[in-house]
């Protein structure tokens, strides 16, 4: 009654890819809802600047991107955007041994982290003829040496955001206030 | 012998080739029927300020965990990114209908399928009109 082994094995394998499949092929409910995370989220990647010149703000920025290496690759001063990323080699050489010995004694392909691509979007917005707001936000996506996406986020860790905001506050002599 | 390696080879030729039109004919292929889609993505407000628009539009997305990749205030479109394990990418685009209302349209891409769903944009929908302190009108 068993069935050969071969058999076995693939009908498990696309069983799994199917269910994966159909997993993926849904949207999640709440992927265009506001979570409960939006307001935090929103405090920490935003600062509000006592100016009125947005243009010296939107300058101020792209010349904060390039200074940690982002590259400009769109922006539109009329809607207060600038969109920048930045490639790096994230390959880990103590990671890379782990994770080659873990292979031979388990007989799988090693995989590791190679490269990681960051994000950031600066936004900004007048909120009267005093005040203009500037948003920052980071994603990442990270790639082993099997070339598979491994981490497709964004980057949420407050240290990075008051980084950013001291660099900018620092670059335009302004102090920024939180919201 | 010969036969049948002709009747292989016709039968792989034609294969491929209706295979490629196949996936030619996929790039304008949608499944909801036009007018249902369009009136599921789209909604109508009571506002004739195009750049305050399209500044909420990026404030709602950025609320809702997009990373805005692109806008252009003379063609009145933002696009934007969420990764969430997942890609989601949006275009939004406002045009004016008439001097006092503007007509805001999302279309949504999800991994690799175009959402058809109405819930989603509802829910964008919901976001933006909260921002806007606008209520969102169906597309008549």
């Amino acid at each position: 009654m068993l069935l050969p082994k071969a058999l076995r094995v693939s009908l498990i394998i696309s069983f799994l890819s199917f269910s994966l499949g159909a997993c993926q092929h849904r949207i999640p409910k709440d992927a265009l809802g506001l979570s409960p995370e939006s307001l935090r989220d929103r405090q920490l990647q935003s600062r509000i600047f006592e100016t009125n010149d947005e243009k010296m703000l939107l300058t101020a920025s792209a010349a904060l991107l390039q200074d940690l290496g982002f590259t400009i690759d769109e922006s539109e001063v009329a809607l207060g955007l600038i969109h920048s990323a930045r490639e790096r080699d994230v390959t880990d050489k103590g990671e890379v041994v782990g994770k080659v010995i873990l292979g031979v004694l388990l007989g799988a392909p090693p995989t590791w982290d190679t490269r990681q691509r960051v994000v950031a979007s600066v936004v900004t917005k007048p909120i009267d003829e005093k005040r203009i707001a500037v948003r920052v936000t980071f994603q990442h996506m990270v790639w082993n040496n099997q070339n598979q996406v491994t981490k497709l986020e964004q980057i949420n860790d407050p240290e990075i955001y008051q980084e950013f905001f001291a660099k900018l506050s620092k670059s335009v002599f302004l102090t920024a206030h939180e919201i | 012998m010969r036969k049948t390696l002709a009747v292989l080879c016709s039968l792989t030729f034609a294969l491929s080739i209706s295979g490629c039109a196949g996936k030619q004919k996929k790039i304008l292929e949608t499944e909801e029927s036009q007018v249902k889609l369009r009136s599921i993505q789209s909604r109508v407000f009571d506002t004739a300020d195009r750049n305050l628009m399209l500044r909420t539009v990026i404030a709602t997305l950025q609320d809702l965990g997009f990373v805005i990749d692109d806008a252009d205030d003379t063609l009145g479109t933002v696009s934007a990114t969420k990764l969430k394990r997942y890609v989601l990418r949006v275009t939004v685009s406002a045009r004016p209908r008439g001097d006092r209302q503007m007509i805001v349209r999302c279309n949504a891409q999800y991994n690799l399928q175009t959402v058809e769903d109405p819930e989603p944009y509802q829910q964008f929908f919901t976001s933006l009109s909260k921002a806007l302190f606008l209520e969102a009108q169906q597309l008549e």
